[in-house]
């Protein structure tokens, strides 16, 4: 039996193949002769067979058959051995399989290896993947570890506790002993992961954060030496030292500062202090001071040093590096709420960042301009949100015309000028903008009494230019069929449209593709309200006829109401009383059964006067078959609010029903 | 840091790295979207991407990207000097390293990330150190070898 073949060898092989098939065919080819030497129980190549799996296994083929075999190279006595077992148990076993168990055993004769690399090893492995059942297990040897006097496995067992913790979190009190001295370790390794650590703890229980608030000071210190100390070849980075550390310790001091006057005191100054001499040139340096300024702004720091640390970030945002402006808008996006003013200072910077060409810092930009809009700003906020709106990627659209809507409702200067940026984004970002907004802007346009005539001025004219664009049509379609008689009585400032252009328009809308059927309801209903402005009725009569055999369902039942409108109750037409509402109800029945006798009564408040026209059936037909119309007309002389009893009266399957209800809901157009 | 993930600019993985349990079909998945998505970046955009829940930092060096996903409250720009320190690792040890390197020895390179990270955070800050205990363990793996094939 050949010896198997040598893995660099195998990686070779295979990189010659030229298409996924040929790869494919060698792989399976060499799986064969691993699986029967696999079968053979070879000690001497199952190091090299494993290894080679592990390279198929990241090509993306199945490699569970070698499952078992890391497990016995674990068992073995060669380094070799188990360096690639313990790899693969890595890369191929999880704590789903309930293979995983088998290697607890291993790992606890590891733990207590004579050779620290093999130690190491088994502290990696637990560290990495291990179940909640394996450190509950081997959770006494990790404690073991962490008082050694060995650094390189101290600091390796320190990481394997964070582990078991995450894991098992009731098994958090066996680590606080050995916890005692790990901050007076020499040794940067140790320091570290003892943060990391003590870290893990404080945020995982208050009661082991209130225990190690006494280490602030001895932090400090820590922290203290770092800067000061000279240059320390073994762990400078750019003239920094230790950076990792130090940023893992600025984490800690955060956690601990947070909600306690005296700890947060007492790390004021080394605050300060790293937030003023940090060197600011190159990335380490930046991540030193972004961890400073978060610490800062989650503690209780003096206003002063807040100032200190929102000023970095402002400095932050205008330097070159796009990583150092990232992390700067996020941190103000956090603190904009409560620091408001000190971030006001940066607005125009933040607002530069809307120009960025990366995604992610324009979508925190356009976020913080819109948590800074006040009354004092909004003119000159809003002409750069909107600018952005007209020019930014679709996917920011809707987020961006939302914002504008409840930026202009909320510090809107004048009307006129809120009716103008609701048109601005319509027209530039329509398409865009959500469902809901429009019968919003119906009603935000509805009580600028005063503007009635300026706005359906507006999106007439816009619809000229464009119909593609659904909520604008369809705001404009209800405006000019609501205020279609200020569109040609001579109000408007500039050329006004005669009656039948109007009307092309809106019959426009309803042949065009590019409306919804939504739309085409909008653009049906005003030319019927129209009926009643406009002196062109025989127009609309015949458009809403031919609408009555319109596939659209919806469309065609709108289009037989208004038709029977207009057959029963054009007597009506004569003098239109602003005083009278017309309301029509619809009843439809969804029961198996046909509702026969239907009568409809109403009853209103003194002050109203009411008129009940004839219903056009007493059948409401079963299964939503049809509907009962009928039509109320309602005197309001005062303009008070609408309100109605009504009672239903029908019989059902034999037995005589009866209904009662109060309607209270009428929209403010019908009686205002 | 819940996982590493190597891969070259045409998306083949040379190294993966998990400290989160997760079966196989859930990596490939991850694995594929999030190499599509990091691809896609264009030159000026920056190093920093948001992905599901996660913070996802990210380098290129030469042929390669260095990929990784951090969770909320970690650090994004020491991140980037985790990435790095692992690169100046990689090239001391092969001296000048290049993608190739990788491929050929990527159990070397498991092993590399190993003496560097545990558990997805920083075990050694010192570069002589983990280079060192590298250095020893490989010596170990000679020694031994040497003792098997020289029976007396």
């Amino acid at each position: 039996m050949p010896a198997p073949i040598r893995l660099r060898e195998l990686i070779r092989t295979i990189r010659t193949a030229r298409t996924q098939a040929e790869e494919r065919e060698m792989i399976q080819k060499e799986c064969a002769a691993i699986r029967s030497s696999f079968r053979e129980e070879d000690n001497t190549y199952r190091c090299r067979n494993v290894a080679k799996l592990l390279y198929m296994h990241m090509l993306g083929y199945p490699a569970h058959f070698g499952q078992l075999e890391c497990l016995k190279l674990i068992a073995s006595q060669k380094f070799t051995d188990k360096r690639i077992g313990y790899l693969g148990a890595m890369l191929l076993l999880d704590e789903r399989q309930d293979v995983h168990l088998l290697m607890t055993n291993c790992i606890k004769n590891d733990l207590n290896h004579s050779t620290q690399y093999v130690q190491g090893l088994a502290l990696c492995t637990l560290g990495c993947m291990g179940s909640s059942e394996m450190c509950r297990d081997l959770a006494g040897e990790v404690e073991k570890l962490l008082k050694t006097s060995n650094s390189y496995l101290r600091k390796k067992a320190a990481l394997c506790a964070v582990h078991v913790i995450r894991k098992v979190p009731e098994l958090m009190e066996m680590f606080l002993p050995a916890t005692k001295n790990l901050l007076s370790e020499k040794n940067h390794g140790v320091l570290h992961t003892s943060v990391v650590l003590l870290t893990e703890m404080c945020e995982r229980s208050p009661d082991m954060l209130a225990h190690f608030r006494k280490l602030v000071p001895q932090l400090v210190r820590i922290l203290k030496n770092l800067i000061m100390s000279g240059y320390s070849p073994e762990h400078d980075v750019s003239g920094i030292s230790d950076p990792f550390l130090q940023v893992r310790i600025l984490r800690l001091l955060r956690i601990l500062g947070k909600s306690d006057d005296d700890s947060s005191e007492a790390m004021n100054d080394i605050l300060a202090q790293v937030a003023t001499n940090t060197e600011t040139s190159k990335n380490v340096g930046n991540a030193i001071l972004y961890e400073t300024v978060l610490t800062i702004m989650d503690i209780k720091s003096e206003s002063g040093l807040r100032v200190l640390a929102i000023n970095i970030l402002g400095r932050f945002l205008l330097n070159n590096d796009k990583n150092i402006r990232y992390v700067a808008l996020t941190s103000l996006l956090k603190t904009v709420q409560t620091d408001h003013n000190a971030v006001q200072r940066h607005r125009s910077t933040i607002v530069d960042c809307l120009k960025d060409l990366d995604v992610s810092i324009k979508r925190r930009a356009m976020e913080l301009s819109f948590a800074l809009v006040n009354g004092n700003n909004i003119r000159g906020m809003m002409k750069e949100l909107l600018y952005f709106l007209d020019s930014c990627d679709p996917e920011f659209k809707a987020d961006c015309a939302s914002g504008v809507f409840l930026a202009a409702e909320k510090y809107a200067p004048s009307k006129r000028w809120h009716i103008d940026t609701i048109m601005r984004v319509l027209t530039t970002a329509g398409s865009y903008v959500r469902d809901d907004s429009v019968p919003n802007l119906i009603q935000l346009i509805t009580n600028s009494v005063e503007m009635h005539a300026y706005t359906v001025q507006r999106l007439y004219k816009a619809l000229l230019d464009d119909i593609s664009q659904q909520p604008l049509v369809q705001v404009a379609s209800w405006c000019i069929g609501e205020y279609g008689d200020l569109l040609v009585s001579g109000q408007c400032e500039e050329e006004e449209p005669i009656q039948d252009e109007v009307l092309d328009v809106l019959e426009g809308l309803l042949v065009s593709n590019l409306s919804t059927p939504v739309t085409r309801g909008y653009a049906l209903t005003a030319i019927m309200k129209l009926s009643t402005r406009f002196s062109s009725v025989n127009r609309i009569k015949k458009v809403v006829s031919i609408y009555g055999s319109s596939i659209d369902v919806e469309l065609q039942q709108r289009a037989v109401e208004y038709n029977a409108l207009f057959k029963k109750y054009d007597h009506m037409r004569a003098n239109p009383n602003p005083n009278i509402a017309v309301i029509t109800i619809h009843a439809s029945n969804s029961t198996e059964a046909d509702m026969t006798d239907f009568v409809f009564q109403a009853a209103v408040p003194k002050t109203f006067q009411l008129q009940l026209l004839s219903p056009s059936s007493n059948v409401v037909p079963a299964l939503n078959q049809g509907t009962v119309t009928q039509v109320i007309r309602v005197l309001n002389p005062q303009k008070q609010q609408l309100r109605m009893r009504i009672k239903l009266t029908y019989t059902l399957k034999g037995s005589a029903v009866q209904d009662l209800a109060e309607v209270n809901n009428f929209p403010p157009q019908s009686w205002q | 840091m819940q996982f590493m993930l190597l891969f070259s600019r045409q998306g083949k993985l040379r190294l993966q790295k998990w400290y989160v349990p997760l079966s196989d079909k859930e990596k490939k998945k991850i694995t594929r979207e999030l190499v599509q998505t990091v691809l896609a970046r264009k030159p000026k955009m920056c190093s920093f991407l948001e992905w599901r829940d996660l913070k996802i930092v990210y380098k290129r060096y030469a042929s390669l990207y260095f990929c990784c996903a951090i969770e909320d409250q970690d650090n994004e720009l020491i991140t980037l000097e985790i990435i790095h320190r692992y690169v100046e690792l990689l090239d001391k040890y092969f001296g000048s390293v290049c993608e190739l390197d990788i491929i050929f020895n990527f159990e070397k390179a498991y092993f590399i990330l190993d003496e560097f990270l545990l558990g997805g955070e920083a075990q050694e800050t010192s570069k002589k150190n983990v280079l060192k205990a590298i250095e020893q363990a490989d010596l170990l793996q000679e020694v031994r070898h040497l003792i098997k094939i020289t029976p007396n």
